[in-house]
């Protein structure tokens, strides 16, 4: 009987599309024979409610770890945290998914229990006694590596819209069982934690929007991007861009989408005068449908796209608007 | 005065086509142009602001093949003062160490350079590298060293005994702030880059570089080969040309349960 424990990331409570991912990966290390069972690890006090529904993703137990320290997300405390379940409960496996935070926990929990880490896995091929034969993604998800992580306890961050967020056929009705640990933490732990936040945006942001217009070279200039803000606007959506509009100041660099910026899976992403380098494509290949509208016919977006409209994006978008208006009239 | 240390990585220029070996155990290093790591270029330019402001002295450091001096330089020529060269015969083009053996060598030659000039205030790592991605060198190499560190930074303001750094979230940003000394992963954004000067460029190319050798230590992750990844195929539908299909374009947003 060995468990995997499987890091279930929220903010103060508040969970995100890709925190159930990590049990998609822990699945898929069950059915390739790491482990017998799924513990989620569930963080702070404000999470406590946040357990009871996990049943239904094949998680058998869920481990509620508290500590005063606790109460916000603080890398190194929860790094800690993880560390500990490890030499407490000598599990087959832990993992999460490969989110800013996901990422950086475990490798936080690794470098603590002198153990190594892969990072962005996106498939498990064989197990066998301390090795793992893994899929990992390298730039960002361009090029693939396989490799063999040797270790006693298997770390593993599972590369986000990859593995299966959705509730397991086969646990239906399932309920885990509750347990608690109570951490115990350095004195140190506490000192990378969040004293303040700053709030920019509420609501709809380029993460969990339905609907992204962005942006590339095509757009032209800082003014450009005005009928881009105005489609998403009416939709209900944000605004993205590629690495050089940012890069000319077009546009701030949180609405960057690719390998250095953000990646997101919006159903509709409208690709406006962006040439699709592989650099931006893995940022938004999670995308449910995507449409390019782009001058060059013969464009990486509008080759790979589902949806492709050839022309001026200047002209295009705000007739789309415009037709967006006189139908909602 | 402030003691900064940038670790940077040589990685292929990003947007370039990565072909591979035809056994898939290597990248294909012929035709190919290589740069500092994107989110280090912006710790690069953010020590040379750092010093620009506090005064006190910039130091750059790389593990890498013999070619990584070119980053070293690079460094210099923007405005770094010093550079450190670690180096190995096994470390070639793009094989790189894994993540625990890059750790452990980076840990052992800082501590060298620390008992020999008293400790950094600040080292900068990026918050992954472009390439091999692994999310943990920074980390590991602070706790090591038994410091603090927070990934993913944005913003940065040194004090005497403490850094303030902001991080992004969905809706904005999150700050931390650490003890001094400290270390931070930082990403693209931070800031833009400068580009070299020609009298910057004619110092960097008589700059001393301090190499150090180092044997790799143990790490239990083992690259075994590459593969591309598939290449989508997409039966691409077009909509029209032009303004004229802004109606097809509003009714596949209907069609999406969109508008």
């Amino acid at each position: 009987m060995s468990e995997i424990l499987a890091l279930f990331e929220h903010d103060r409570g508040e969970v995100a599309e890709t925190s159930y991912q990590s049990f998609g990966l822990a699945r898929a290390l069950l059915a390739a024979g790491v482990g017998t069972s799924i513990t989620a690890v569930v963080i702070g006090a404000e999470a406590d409610r946040l357990a009871v529904d996990l049943g239904a993703y094949g998680v058998t137990s869920v481990v509620r770890v508290h500590h005063t320290d606790l109460t916000d997300y603080a890398p190194e405390a929860w790094g800690e945290a993880v560390a500990e379940l490890i030499a407490a409960r000598a599990p087959a496996a832990v993992v999460a998914t490969g989110t800013d935070r996901g990422n950086e926990v475990l490798a936080y929990a690794s470098a603590i229990a002198d153990m190594p880490f892969a990072a962005n896995i996106t498939e498990v091929r064989s197990a066998a006694e301390a090795h793992l034969e893994l899929t990992r993604v390298r730039w960002g998800g361009s090029l693939l590596e396989q490799s063999t992580l040797i270790a006693a306890v298997f770390v593993l961050s599972g590369s986000a819209h990859v593995f299966d967020g959705d509730p397991s056929p086969e646990a239906v009705g399932a309920t885990a069982a509750l347990e608690t640990y109570d951490a115990l933490l350095s004195e140190t732990a506490a000192r990378t934690r969040i004293i303040e936040r700053v709030t920019l945006a509420s609501g709809i942001t380029l993460t969990t929007a339905a609907v992204v217009v962005s942006g590339g070279r095509g757009v032209g200039s800082a003014d450009g991007f005005a009928p881009l803000v105005e489609l998403a606007g009416l939709l209900g959506g944000a605004v993205g861009c590629s690495r050089v509009v940012t890069n000319n100041g077009w546009r701030p660099h949180s609405d960057q989408v690719g390998q250095t910026g953000k990646r997101i899976a919006p159903e509709l992403y409208i690709a406006c005068g962006i040439s699709g380098a592989i650099q931006h494509w893995v940022g938004m290949m999670a995308s449910k449908h995507v449409l390019a509208i782009n001058t060059d016919g013969e464009a990486n977006m509008v080759g790979k796209a589902e949806y492709a409209v050839i022309g001026d994006l200047h002209k295009i978008l705000p007739a789309v608007s415009a037709e967006i208006r006189r139908r909602r009239s | 005065m402030p003691r900064i240390l940038v670790c940077v990585k040589r990685v292929p220029a990003p947007g370039a086509r990565i072909t591979l070996t035809a056994d898939h155990t290597a990248i294909d290093v012929k035709n190919l142009g290589f740069t500092t790591s994107p989110h280090e270029e912006c710790a690069v330019e953010e020590a040379i602001r750092l010093v620009e402001q506090h005064g006190g002295e910039a130091t750059v450091l790389t593990l890498g093949p013999a070619e990584a001096e070119e980053q070293l330089r690079y460094a210099v020529s923007v405005g770094i003062a010093k550079a450190v060269h670690v180096t190995h015969p096994s470390l070639v083009a793009e094989t790189g160490w894994d993540p625990q053996a890059t750790a452990a060598a980076l840990t052992e030659v800082i501590a060298g350079l620390e008992a020999a000039d008293g400790f950094f205030d600040l080292i900068l790592f990026g918050n992954e590298s472009a390439d091999a991605g692994g999310f943990q060198v920074g980390v590991r190499v602070a706790h090591k060293l038994g410091r603090p560190i927070v990934n993913g930074i944005k913003s940065i303001t040194l004090g005497d005994t403490a850094v303030t750094a902001q991080r992004e979230s969905t809706s904005g940003f999150e700050v931390y702030n650490l003890p001094l000394p400290a270390v931070l992963g930082v990403k693209e954004g931070l800031n833009l880059p400068r580009y070299p000067t020609l009298p910057g460029r004619l110092k960097s190319k008589k700059a001393a570089v301090a190499v150090s050798t180092v044997e790799p230590a143990a790490g239990g992750l083992v690259t075994e080969n590459f593969d591309n990844a598939a290449e989508l195929v997409v039966q691409t539908t077009m909509l029209g040309t032009g303004e004229a299909a802004a109606p097809a374009i509003v009714d596949l947003l209907e069609r999406l349960g969109l508008l």
